[in-house]
């Protein structure tokens, strides 16, 4: 036992050792991480804001005016340009200068006048759908708006309100959505890069085989490999998340426990994953061009940009097995939710249950993918 | 030397290299000083003659070869080829010279006549010149019939021959070739060494090579003896020969004395360059002339034959090169009694097999191997020795057969089993971003020693490896001959009952070479078990008995004299052990204790 | 001989090997074949913007026939998938237990305010965690609700459409398919891949086996060495682009408008912009897992994120988007999107191929200048 725990812990100080004084390990650890958080931090939202858009005013009076004004006032939107006929809508358009054409017609004020109900034009760029549809949202709300204004200046009668809200995130951020995640992810590909490379470095450099011949039992091999990733892994993955926080503003509304249990679970999963592709391959090349190859399919397919939801039944049903997918909704639930243990514990076991199949296969692997 | 010398071919030609006052430094680090690969070397190279350049590991030969490629510039100096400038006229000269660097440069996924394409085309070749062409050269290369099979699936040799054909497309001028006998089996250096006298005596090409075989010197016509950068001397070997002539002694020993005792006991004595087995005797070279006081320094019951000696190439090389510090010195010498005549089987392997899907990589070995024996797995590159003896080690399964070490198979044995051995991987695996106190602690750790023991090991390393400068150097910083020392301590830190030692002198100098196996004839006297792969074959001297392999199987087991028996014709009245492995690869005699006879050669 | 016969016959051995090479190498294939069509697949059935059957508590407190109806237009719609709650309660249970992802609650006096011109309310609750989900799905709401006082005015019943309403026409993709735009992008991080990540590890292979070395010994100049690594590579990513987009085409229904001779030609620029990066990098690292890592944070994650591929630039912080323009593939994603859905408009293309075409010819210039027939750089 003694024996046993003196084996593991120098096996854990070599690893450190190692990780630390390897130039490219260390690289690794820090560039790569620190980029993600920022480009997924400020690039990686859905948000939409500052929509150009360009103007046809065929009616020219006050009230269009007023209408316009509501758009030029809102930050969700940016006039380039105002046209002059609707041939130009083609142009504006098609070159991308705006993504939006209001129209407003020739007889928008005397309808408003007379009690008719009226229509403006609205044409929008579809290249990017999910940035027309939002903005067409934006747009709808300032109409709206608009005429509940005339209503109460009695200008017109009732109508029908939808009145909205949204639980959880109130103003609809989509980066509290990615950024909440975002712990998760970086966390992931620290724990692959570091286990995936561990054993795959000691295969290249020779020296795993001197591993198997000391008299270190596969589990405690095991252990003291998966120690140093799950360390570095639970330590960024709370760093990052204290960076969501403090950083992007990111509310966190649920218990630290039910955080730390689920980044732990979670990367325990992700060690086993990564010792495994590691025992898989025998040079650091391939183990990173397996890691890529695992993670990236597994965090497009988490839900962790794009919902789950969204996807074909078969494949919804596909990502039960990819750990991500229970990480990233567990941590929404944390941070925006604010659940406890009981309410993530859903999304927990099935990460122990990987576990139990991915961390044996690797000490499998140890022993039986040599050559 | 089956060849023969080739020194007395007198006419020398017209000069296709001159090198002159070359220095070159590389920049390591930043603020680090620049580290001096060549330092104001002057030599030439002539047509129609082969010149070697001869040195330990990181002399500059590489460096040297590759400035004259073209592919280095110089830092001073100047390097000539065929009259032009290698750092002006580059192109030039790579138009009308061969090169081959140290990897062959062939591509492993083209076949051999898709390489030699690749070089033709790359090189001019006309079409019209090609087939006739080709077909000489994979004549004289022997590759006709592999023309269509991948470069990477061919043995060392073929690899090498390939290389040389490709570097030969073009009938150049001057050949440039960068150790090219590394890793090859003897059968294919002599067959190499044919081809460059070929070119050299019928095309009048000029050959520079580098080589750190020193066998191999004597095949040149003019050898340049390079060391740390600078050159130490030059001329043709005889030269190098005449020097030392009358300082070169033979000693027999009587019957009852190992020539491994006589070895340690002269070896680093004052006056005493160097001491060798060959041949089941003790080459010992002397600072100065006089063998017979050679006597005076074993002990009078031994009574041994001392005779002189015609010197060989090696024996000038041991003397002109300076010694190192700390060199060959054993602390721990015989303190325990010779432990070979114990009869405890240590190592069995019975019938063992190993399949690579359908290839035979083991086929149906058999031996023993008893404690405080040397045992020695030989053969070239690909014979099977590493697989054999990764499945020792218990790092690889085998396909069938038996195997037990100290009793157990260490395929499945737990990991106490492990704990009593020691194992040296190829390349001396070490973990390079580590310090060597780092590395040695961890090993010391792994193998269950703490506190004062560690302590008193990790003195005891530092002691007898010579490693306490070098303490918090990173492992992968160390130079090669440390390397091996640190890699040894490590496997050796434990006090283990058996060692495995993977090539352990491959990439490693003479110097080192030769105090690597005094070290572990120290173990082997304390009564540890040594079990050594290698592909050099006069290091199997210092086997008590070994196991020669080629393709899979064995070839002969046996001590050293009766391997050497096997080649004893009327005309070679004095066999190497290299003599018999090229004898018995060529089926020239009939292989004799095989070890698939389950291992009954024992010593006599 | 001629000088120009030497070089074809040169080009034509240098040629042949890196063909032979990379049809025999199963990672060439792995990354040129292999994993293009595993991202498409990926992302062409995984990665959606479109929400659909969207689980929705519907409650209607109000019992008249108005609240019915209306709530039958969400029954019909294909966005949504309702469930009645018989009470708010219950509904706000099913949203907390994510049973539902948003609620729509018809409140009493519905009809009575409507038939009295007052104003009437329905409330629309959503789970916002999805902040972009949770927008289309307001997005939908709204366009259900329009509809149904449109349809109920065209009946002549009491419905007080309001003033204005919003006529909307979305160009070049009119049922606002999501995949529309992310397949035609994707192809831009697939080209990525083959000219950046596969490009600069064969280099640093050669280095890393020691063929380089012999190879740099032969009379080979520097301009043979960076078209012999150039002109197979663009090939290999010329055939991924054209997999792709027969793929994105058949097999994905994304449209397309442009003309071939446009997308032959503009990714051609892409491809050699993305090359010459891959070679850049090959020709200053000469380590595989070095040069890897770099490809991947200086091309690929740039290629997915930075370019407007899946995240809109417009929406980023200013120093993203300034950063944006050093990437090739933001140029091209916008030609891609415009290629397929909106045509060959030139005086958008022009520009932005402009850009790609400077880079290229930036990146190449380095590589070449960086290639040298010298070990010690």
């Amino acid at each position: 036992m003694v024996g046993t725990l003196r084996r593991i812990l120098a096996l854990i100080r070599k690893e450190f050792a190692s990780i630390f004084k390897d130039p490219r390990s260390r690289l690794v650890l820090v560039g790569p991480p620190l980029i993600q958080f920022f480009i997924f931090g400020y690039a990686a939202t859905f948000d939409v804001k500052n929509v150009r858009y360009a103007v046809l005013d065929e009616d020219r009076s006050s009230e269009s005016r007023a209408l316009l004004a509501r758009l030029q006032g809102s930050e969700n939107f940016e006039l380039v340009q105002t046209l002059s006929s609707d041939r130009d809508i083609d142009t504006v358009v098609n070159l991308q200068r705006a993504r939006l054409v209001v129209h407003i017609g020739p007889d928008f004020s005397r309808a408003l006048h007379n009690g008719i109900p009226t229509t403006i034009q609205v044409i929008l760029d579809g290249r990017n759908s999910n940035v027309a549809l939002i903005a067409l949202g934006y747009l709808g709300n300032i109409v709206e708006q608009f005429n509940r204004d005339l209503a109460a200046r009695g200008q017109t009668g009732g109508g029908i309100l939808l009145e909205e809200r949204a639980w959880y995130n109130a103003n609809l951020q989509s980066r509290w959505f990615i950024v909440s995640g975002l712990g998760g992810v970086i966390s992931m590909v620290i724990v692959m890069i570091v286990t995936g490379l561990s054993i795959a470095r000691e295969r290249e450099f020779g020296t795993f085989d001197q591993l198997l011949v000391a008299p270190f039992r596969p589990g405690e091999i095991l252990i003291g490999k998966s120690v140093p990733g799950m360390l570095f892994g639970l330590l960024d993955a709370l760093l990052f998340s204290v960076g969501a926080v403090l950083w992007f503003e990111v509310p966190f509304r649920g218990t630290l426990t039910a955080l730390i249990l689920s980044l732990t679970c979670f990367i325990i999963t992700i060690v086993g994953v990564g010792l495994l592709v590691s025992s898989l391959s025998m040079t650091m090349q391939q183990a990173l061009l397996g890691s890529f190859v695992f993670m990236m399919p597994a965090i497009i397919l988490s839900g962790f940009t794009t919902p789950i939801e969204n996807m074909p039944q078969w494949l919804q049903i596909g990502t039960h097995i990819n750990p991500v997918r229970y990480i990233i909704r567990a941590l929404r639930e944390i941070f925006l939710e604010g659940a406890g243990v009981p309410m993530v514990w859903p999304q927990l076991w099935p990460l122990l249950l990987m576990a139990c199949v991915t961390l044996p296969a690797a000490a499998w692997m140890f022993r039986h993918r040599s050559q | 030397m089956g060849l023969g010398t080739a020194e007395d071919t007198a006419t020398e030609g017209a000069p296709v290299l001159v090198v002159q006052h070359l220095s070159k430094s590389f920049v390591t680090k930043k603020g680090a000083p620049a580290l001096l690969a060549l330092d104001d070397v002057s030599l030439a190279a002539h047509r129609g003659r082969v010149t070697g350049l001869v040195g330990a590991d990181g002399a500059g030969k590489t460096t040297l070869i590759r400035t004259a490629a073209g592919l280095l510039a110089p830092t001073g100096g100047t390097v000539t080829v065929l009259g032009l400038d290698t750092f002006r006229d580059a192109i030039e000269i790579q138009r009308q010279v061969g090169y081959m660097p140290q990897k062959f440069g062939l591509y492993q996924d083209l076949s051999v006549a898709e390489n030699m394409t690749l070089y033709a085309e790359l090189q001019g070749v006309p079409m019209a010149q090609r087939p006739e062409r080709f077909q000489k050269l994979l004549r004289m290369t022997d590759l006709t019939a592999f023309t269509r099979r991948r470069a990477g699936a061919l043995s060392g040799g073929m690899k090498q021959k390939l290389g040389l054909a490709c570097a030969l497309i073009k009938s150049p001028r001057m050949l440039l070739l960068d150790e090219p006998t590394v890793g090859v089996d003897p059968v294919s250096r002599r067959e190499l060494w044919k081809i460059v006298y070929e070119l050299v005596e019928k095309e009048g090409i000029g050959v520079l090579l580098s080589t750190a075989y020193l066998d191999e010197a004597e095949r040149c016509h003019h050898v340049v003896l390079l060391h740390d950068g600078k050159k130490l001397d030059e001329g043709p070997p005889r030269k190098f020969k005449d020097q030392i002539r009358g300082r070169v002694a033979l000693v027999t020993p009587p019957a009852q004395i190992k020539p491994r005792q006589i070895q340690n006991r002269l070896a680093g004595r004052k006056g005493i360059v160097d001491a060798t087995i060959r041949s089941g005797r003790v080459r010992v070279v002397m600072a100065q002339e006089g063998v017979q006081s050679l006597a005076r320094a074993m002990p009078d019951a031994w009574q041994p034959t001392i005779q002189e000696a015609a010197p060989q190439f090696e024996d000038a090389f041991m003397a002109l090169i300076p010694h190192r510090e700390g060199h060959f010195q054993i602390a721990s010498r015989s303190t325990a009694g010779p432990g070979a005549d114990q009869d405890e089987v240590v190592v069995r392997t019975r019938d063992l097999q190993k399949w690579f899907g359908d290839f035979e990589a083991v086929k149906h070995l058999s031996f023993e191997v008893r404690r405080g024996e040397i045992f020695g797995l030989l053969g070239p590159n690909g014979a099977g020795k590493s697989t054999t003896f990764r499945m020792l080690c218990g790092l690889l399964s085998a396909s069938g057969g038996e195997i037990q070490v100290a009793g157990h198979d260490l395929r499945r044995a737990g990991a106490r089993a492990r704990a009593r051995l020691g194992y040296m991987a190829q390349q001396f695996s070490l973990y390079g971003q580590l310090s060597v106190a780092e590395n040695l602690t961890f090993y010391g750790r792994a193998y269950g020693l703490a506190n004062s023991r560690l302590q008193e090991r990790l003195a005891w390393a530092d002691a007898e490896f010579d490693l306490a400068r070098w303490r918090n150097t990173p492992a992968g910083q160390l130079p090669g001959g440390y390397k091996q020392r640190l890699a040894m301590a490590a496997a050796l830190l434990h006090e283990p009952d058996i060692i495995f030692l993977d090539e352990p002198t491959s990439g490693v100098d003479p110097l080192a070479r030769r105090e690597f196996w005094l070290r572990i004839n120290g173990f082997a006297e304390q009564g540890v078990t040594v079990v050594v792969t290698t592909h050099f074959m006069e290091e199997s001297e210092y086997c008590d008995r070994m196991l020669i392999m080629s393709q899979g199987a064995s070839l002969a087991m046996g001590t050293p004299a009766e391997i050497r028996e096997l080649a004893r014709t009327p005309e070679r009245p004095d066999p190497t052990i290299e003599d018999a492995f090229v004898a018995l690869a060529l089926g020239e005699v009939a292989p004799r204790g095989r070890a698939t006879d389950a291992g009954k050669a024992g010593p006599p | 001989m001629s000088r120009a016969a030497l070089f074809f016959m040169r080009m034509r051995g240098f040629l042949r090997k890196e063909m032979l090479q990379i049809y025999r190498d199963p990672s060439s294939i792995a990354l040129a074949i292999i994993l293009p069509m595993v991202l498409l697949f990926i992302f062409g059935y995984g990665v959606s913007l479109d929400a659909e059957d969207v689980p929705l508590a519907v409650v209607l407190d109000d019992p008249g026939p108005e609240a019915r109806d209306l709530s039958s237009r969400f029954d019909l719609s294909i966005y949504f998938h309702t469930h009645y709650a018989t009470s708010i309660t219950e509904a706000e249970a099913w949203l907390t237990r994510r049973q539902v992802e948003g609620i729509v609650h018809v409140p009493e006096g519905f009809a009575a305010d409507l038939l009295n011109g007052r104003e009437a309310r329905v409330q629309v609750i959503i789970n916002g965690v999805d902040a972009n989900r949770a927008r289309l799905i307001q997005g939908y709401s709204h366009g259900i609700l329009q509809k149904w006082i449109e349809a109920r005015q065209a009946r002549g019943e009491p419905a007080l459409r309001p003033p204005v309403t919003v006529a909307q026409r979305v160009w070049f993709n009119e049922s606002s398919v999501s995949r529309n735009f992310l397949v035609p992008g994707l192809i831009t991080l697939i080209m990525t891949l083959t000219g950046t990540l596969l490009t600069a590890l064969v280099v640093a292979r050669e280095w890393e086996r020691g063929t380089m070395e012999a190879i740099l010994v032969t009379p080979l100049r520097r301009v043979d060495l960076l078209l012999g690594k150039v002109l197979p590579y663009y090939v290999l990513g010329m055939m991924g682009m054209v997999l792709s987009v027969v793929i994105g085409i058949f097999l994905f229904g994304v449209p397309f408008r442009g003309s071939i001779g446009a997308l032959f030609i503009l990714s051609s620029l892409f491809m050699l912009a993305s090359l010459g990066f891959g070679l850049l990098i090959s020709a200053v690292i000469r380590v595989q897992f070095v040069a890897a890592q770099i490809s991947i944070v200086a091309g690929y994650l740039p290629a997915l994120f930075l370019s407007g591929l899946l995240f809109d630039l417009d929406s980023t912080p200013r120093f993203i988007q300034i950063v944006s323009y050093v990437l090739p593939a933001k140029y091209f994603v916008t030609i891609s999107h415009t290629l397929f859905m909106t045509g060959n408009v030139w005086p958008l293309l022009l520009p932005n191929a402009l850009a790609l075409a400077f880079m290229a010819a930036l990146f190449i210039g380095l590589a070449y200048r960086k290639i040298t027939k010298r070990l010690d750089g």
